[in-house]
């Protein structure tokens, strides 16, 4: 339970942290740390395989292409960055009194959470459930990842220098 | 269920409903676009933790871990296309704060 409790912990506070950052590269990094928390959560549930995919494709891959978007931007000027951070430090000023309503929410049971299982016979291999159960869903993915590398060629490619 | 069981579903349920107002209120308030993206992607992952969690209480983990390499892979074509899309934005305008773009006004 203690393991548990201290990983929620540093999940939210790596997720306050990629929302309150000063800098976007910061919050890139506490992102990337929320997602490796995530991952280790479902290490703890007996979920590897999607622990191995969050951890090498969320926390990984997914940064890698936030910090090259970063570094294609131009940062605002140095003299404007802590203006802009106090600014939406100003923002964020009202989040905490959304969490606790939202904890509190929760904690009265005005949020109800119900887990019961269907009367179905759980299936234990993941392979077996993917491949037999939800083999529509891996067509899904497959024309998504197509999708995904069309929309990356069509928004990245290079235009004339006259338009 | 027993009460050590139920004592961690609940404090899961607690974590993922913070995250994901976390998130939610990132989008809504920030003008950045890149950091709209990230608010995007912890709302991501608090659902990521909620089906993980739902698979495990309710005994249905292969099929949670299905859903959730399903999600996995619609961030991983939503992160790249809307960072490109991102980046028309900026050559465009030369300006990331959503406040500032005007053009689709209408």
């Amino acid at each position: 339970m203690t393991l548990h409790i201290i990983v929620l912990t540093a999940f939210l506070a790596f997720a306050l942290w990629a929302v309150l950052a000063r800098t976007l590269i910061q919050s890139t990094i506490g992102l990337a740390l929320a997602s490796a928390s995530v991952s280790i959560i479902m290490f703890q549930f007996d979920a590897p395989w999607a622990a191995v995919f969050e951890l090498s494709v969320c926390t990984a891959l997914i940064s890698v292409v936030f910090v090259s978007t970063i570094s294609l931007t131009n940062p605002p000027p140095k003299n404007e960055i802590s203006m802009l951070y106090w600014d939406r430090f100003k923002r964020f000023a009202y989040l905490p009194i959304f969490l606790l309503l939202g904890g509190f929410l929760f904690l009265t049971n005005k949020i109800p959470i119900d887990f019961l299982a269907p009367h179905i016979e759980p299936e234990k291999d993941f392979r077996l459930v993917l491949w037999n159960l939800r083999h529509m869903d891996l067509f899904g993915q497959i024309i998504l990842l197509f999708v995904g590398v069309f929309g990356v060629v069509v928004f990245f490619k290079e235009r004339p220098k006259n338009e | 269920m027993n009460n050590d069981f139920s004592i961690l579903v609940n404090l899961y349920g607690l974590f993922v409903i913070l995250v994901f107002i976390c998130g939610l209120y990132c989008i809504m308030l920030t003008k950045n676009l890149i950091r709209i993206l990230i608010g995007i992607e912890i709302l991501a992952k608090a659902v990521t933790l909620m089906v993980i969690v739902a698979g495990y209480v309710s005994n249905h983990m292969a099929v949670a871990q299905t859903f959730v390499i399903t999600v996995i892979i619609i961030e991983v074509v939503l992160v790249p296309v809307v960072a490109g899309l991102i980046l028309g934005i900026f050559q465009k305008t030369d300006t990331l704060d959503v406040q500032k773009i005007r053009n689709l006004q209408g």
